[in-house]
């Protein structure tokens, strides 16, 4: 009876696994998939931090060093019944936070390591280290921070931090991750794809509960942390130091360059801060502390501040003026302070007594010639087109856009140019009266004190520089990168410098008797720039030797008053000290530390 | 006729054979599962599953010394009392045990725990045979078909009542036993159409089905004799299936629990929750996927080695041999099964006595679909249930009553020629 019905039932079961073979034949034979699911859950990727590469100033010292710090961390899982009291005071925490962290780290995970104690500083850890191995389940891990021995140069070498946001968007190359650090300003910005070096990559193979069992396929897919390039800079940390010094308690900056170069050798924003203060575990604090600040210790005046140049500014009208054939140098010109207001006395100047005197109705004589050539008997036309003559002569000394320092943010101060008074007035609607304020230097014009600087390194070399720059050497190569190899000339002749050369060795004796030094031959331009909100801001800039010039200078102080006492001096110290490595005057030392500079 | 019979002449050894490849190539397997090769500890420790299933394995043996010693005839003239017993068991169990992952099903006797629900499955068996294989029985007889539903019924309800859903399910494997002794295939359609039924309703919107059979019931009314009664019947069939959607629909959602519920729904739709209920089976099927054609290796597999996998030992066993041994140890598994499987029909068939011949389906019935749904599971075509691989997982109790099951049937198929005399 129903003998068929054994055949129905062993084809069933024939015929079930058939069915299971085709559909594992299928998932385990024709689809990668599951291999690939596989490989994700089993690997860990472990990343290995590179070394970032240090920092030195032009003599070798270090500016930036890397510096061991250590977490402390935990796998609750591994923690033995311990002493707990003994502990904590090794570790210097309380029992109540003690208790804390490990709530916190077993919320994360039992079996995975969190940070129990986070920036262990190195004198600390030695104090752990030794006890350490009576306490399984904690462990150090060792990274670095950055670390300014002489705490020196905070603006430009900036500061770095964990990337934000925006950061890891704007990164294209997907290289960094969270929690990474990454260069926020300065140096440390600029040349950050060159001092973080290469993050190597270590594949782990970990069980479900994340906790690692060794190398994946015994290390064959994994790549060394190649350590970052170290940069050797322009600076001069003695210098620096010095000038650092000088203008510690005013608001204003330095720049020293080398004029033959372009190489900066020392350059303060003040205020200034103690650049150890943005590493650590301190760093969140501090830096709010320091964007609180009304005087803004985070900006750095040198390349970011824009004033308007003051008289310093005579000297490249000059020049202009003596190329266009509109001065010529020995003509002997009326003046009588009708035009402009005038501290120079009425009387017949020529250009070496109008640079010495400062003649505020020479220059404003020059300028009107230089704007007016009378090519159109239409003054506004006539105008406009010595203007923009004017503007474009001026670029060429690096005016009016960035220089391109090799820091990030730099400003390019202004120089108005037709566009600019057109949108102000209209077109037609100005002429040379309306802008006549430029002649001396004031009005719409704005300048950098990198700007101001470079004008010294300029003069200094009758008529060219380099693109100032604080990098001079990358690793194992020596010389700046390409961009800052390449001459810049100002089309003057080489001639008209030495007359203004001549001119600004005079004006330093008549203007700023205190910058001068017996043995050294400076030329130097005071300038006192007109500052509606209080104070005038002192302004200076010169080079030295006059004859083979080893520094060219800009010092800006905001609110001192007449450039010749408190920039011409704090320029005087700074070229005394360069050249001659000690200074010699005392009393002028003792008058710009303490800094009373209006009377 | 020869009253004494020389069993190790006459029993089946092939099976015998096919029986011990498993249970070793499984022993294999469980200490592969757990394998740690920062604790590397042998196969035989007794810390580790593997150990312990050695014990198993060794006690087995005893057991196939017991059973085969026994008269044949003990096992017809006490089916009944055996069966009782373990009722009583399986009463006592839900009574008095502790529960174990929301199940009141073991019974602790000292070390060691023992499942009286993986006895009922033997115990039904042989009751189920004695009882067919009454002279007067008549499988189309009602009062025939109420006694079997009760015989199966029973140890089933039981179960249910003790949490086992899976254990319990087993039991409907006896329906493939009623189906070679005669019953109307009709009943087996009926229930694989329920299956379908079952499905659709989880997949579909319940609105969408009922219009759908509306409209096919409307074309079949079109299509078919437009005479009163047809009309009448299909309107009915239309009805009675739109009440079973309903009664499915309120069954699954308010009778089953929600891990229950979820077990289901994912094995239709594994991405509604990888991380939670359709964890395992995602895990399962990368582990077994992972494996390729001929595996990683002996000791080398990383899914089950890591734990991604749960129950790696026990419920998905089956994910180490696909992991470390591939298709082709896929292959060599499935066709071990399938062929114990059709060499117990044969044994079934040469019987002259029915009893024999009901048990012996019994046994390829109930390992049949203990296979099925076991590794049904762990490559998604079944939902989780968790019932062991038979002979093969981790576990004592499943061990030895899948032996005393089939060794019965091998000491009763020794017998065979004095049976008839008998």
């Amino acid at each position: 009876m129903f003998d068929s019905r054994k055949y129905i039932l062993q084809a069933i079961f024939i015929v079930t696994g058939f069915i299971y073979l085709s559909k594992l034949f299928a998932i385990q034979v024709l689809s990668s998939k599951y291999k690939l699911a596989a490989e994700s859950n089993i690997i860990m990727e472990v990343i290995e931090y590179p070394y970032r590469g240090l920092i030195y100033e032009r003599n070798g010292k270090y500016l930036v060093v890397n510096e061991p710090e250590f977490d402390l961390l935990v796998i609750p899982n591994n923690v033995q019944p311990m002493d707990t009291s003994v502990f904590c005071r090794l570790v210097g925490i309380t029992k109540k936070e003690f208790d804390e962290k490990l709530l916190s780290a077993k919320k994360y995970s039992y079996v995975k390591s969190s940070v129990f104690q986070k920036q262990i500083p190195l004198e600390e850890y030695g104090k752990i280290q030794d006890y350490l191995v009576d306490y399984p389940g904690f462990e150090i891990r060792a990274r670095t921070i950055r670390s300014y021995p002489d705490s020196l140069l905070s603006h430009s070498l900036g500061y770095i931090a964990e990337i934000n946001r925006p950061e890891l968007k704007k990164d294209e190359d997907k290289y960094y991750h969270q929690g990474d650090y990454i260069g926020k300003s300065g140096l440390e910005l600029y040349y950050e794809g060159i001092m973080r070096g290469k993050r190597g990559k270590k594949f782990k193979i970990k069980n479900v509960s994340g906790v690692e069992k060794g190398d994946f396929e015994n290390g064959k897919y994994d790549t060394l942390a190649v350590p970052g390039l170290d940069l050797y800079t322009t600076i001069d940390a003695t210098l620096q130091k010095y000038a650092e010094n000088l203008l510690e308690g005013k608001v204003g900056s330095i720049v020293a360059i080398e004029p033959r170069t372009g190489e900066i050798l020392a350059m303060v924003s003040s205020p200034f801060y103690d650049p150890n203060i943005l590493t650590g575990r301190n760093f969140g604090n501090n830096f709010a502390e320091l964007q609180a600040d009304t005087l803004v210790p985070l900006f750095n005046r040198p390349i970011m501040a824009m004033y308007p140049p003051g008289s310093i500014f005579k000297v490249i009208q000059a020049l202009v003026g003596l190329e266009q054939g509109v001065i010529d140098p020995d003509e002997l010109i009326y003046i009588d302070g009708t035009l402009i207001g005038d501290h120079a006395p009425p009387g017949l100047y020529d250009l070496h007594e109008a640079i010495k005197q400062s003649s505020n109705n020479y220059f404003f004589k020059v300028f009107r010639k230089i704007i007016n050539h009378n090519v159109d008997p239409n003054t506004f036309i006539d105008s406009r087109i010595g203007l923009e003559n004017w503007q474009k002569m001026l670029m060429k000394f690096g005016l009016g856009a960035p220089l391109r320092i090799d820091l990030p943010n730099e400003k390019g101060g202004q120089i108005p140019g037709v566009a600019y008074y057109d949108k102000i007035y209209g077109e037609r609607r100005w002429k040379f009266s309306t802008i006549a304020s430029l002649s001396i230097g004031q009005g719409e014009m704005l300048l950098s004190p990198l700007q101001m600087a470079n004008l010294a390194t300029i003069i200094a070399n009758r008529g060219y520089f380099y693109t100032p720059h604080l990098v001079r050497g990358i690793g194992g190569e020596s010389g700046p990168l390409e961009a800052f190899t390449v001459r810049h000339d100002t089309g003057i002749s080489t001639g008209y410098y030495d007359i203004i050369i001549n001119a600004m060795e005079d004006a330093l004796k008549n203007t700023a008797w205190r910058a001068v030094i017996p043995d050294i031959a400076i030329c130097g331009k005071t300038g006192t720039a007109e500052n509606p909100h209080g104070e005038d801001h002192s302004v200076f800039m010169a080079f030295a030797p006059k004859d083979d010039p080893k520094i060219a200078i800009s010092v800006y102080v905001e609110n001192a008053g007449w450039g010749g006492r408190a920039a011409a001096s704090t320029a005087s110290l700074l070229i005394e000290k360069y050249l001659k490595g000690e200074i010699t005057r005392p009393w002028l030392e003792e008058f710009v530390l303490k800094g009373e500079f209006i009377y | 006729m020869r009253r004494n019979v020389d069993i190790l002449s006459e029993i089946d050894w092939f099976t015998v054979l096919l029986f011990y490849c498993l249970v070793l190539f499984g022993w294999l397997n469980i200490y592969a599962a757990d394998y740690d090769e920062n604790v590397v500890q042998s196969i035989f420790s007794l810390t580790v599953n593997s150990g312990k299933q050695l014990i198993f394995i060794g006690f087995t043996v005893i057991i196939v010394t017991f059973i085969l010693a026994i008269d044949f005839k003990f096992y017809n003239t006490f089916a009944y009392v055996i069966y009782g017993v373990i009722m009583l068991m399986l009463v006592g169990v839900m009574l008095f045990a502790r529960e174990i992952n929301g199940a009141r099903s073991w019974i602790q006797i000292g070390q060691f725990s023992l499942q009286p629900s993986e006895l009922a499955k033997f115990a039904t068996a042989l009751a189920l045979a004695r009882y067919m294989s009454a002279q007067d029985f008549k499988i189309k007889k009602v009062r025939n078909q109420v006694g079997i539903t009760f015989i199966i019924g029973l140890p089933m309800a039981l179960i249910v009542l003790q949490g086992d859903l899976g254990t319990a399910l087993v039991f409907s494997a006896f329906i493939l036993v009623l189906f070679r002794e005669g019953m109307s295939p009709v009943l087996l359609i009926a229930g694989i159409s329920m299956a379908a039924l079952f499905i659709l309703t989880l997949l579909m919107k319940q609105t969408t089905l009922f219009i759908s059979i509306g409209v096919i019931g409307l074309v079949v009314i079109l299509a078919s004799e437009k005479t009163f009664k047809r009309i009448a019947i299909i309107i009915a069939g239309v009805l009675l299936i739109a009440v079973t959607i309903k009664g499915i629909d309120y069954a699954f959602y308010k009778i089953l629990k929600p891990h229950q519920q979820n077990r289901i729904l994912v094995l239709l739709n594994p991405n509604i929750d990888p991380l939670g209920a359709g964890w395992n089976v995602t895990q399962s099927k990368i582990a077994i996927g992972s494996g390729g054609l001929s595996g990683k290796g002996f000791l080398k597999g990383t899914q089950t080695k890591f734990d991604f996998v749960p129950e790696q030992s026990t419920d998905f066993i089956f994910c180490t041999i696909g992991e470390e041994h591939g298709w082709i140890g896929s292959l060599v598994l499935i066709s071990l099964f399938i062929t114990l499987l059709l060499r117990i029909i044969y044994i079934a068939e040469r019987q002259k006595q029915r009893f024999t011949r009901i048990f012996g389906y019994a046994v390829a019935s109930i390992l049949f679909l203990h296979f099925t749904i076991n590794i049904g599971m762990t490559i998604g075509l079944f939902p989780v249930i968790g019932i062991p691989l038979p002979f093969f997982s981790y576990g004592g109790s499943s061990l030895v009553a899948f032996t005393i099951f089939l060794f019965i049937l091998l000491k009763l198929d020794a017998h065979r020629v004095q049976m008839l005399a008998h």
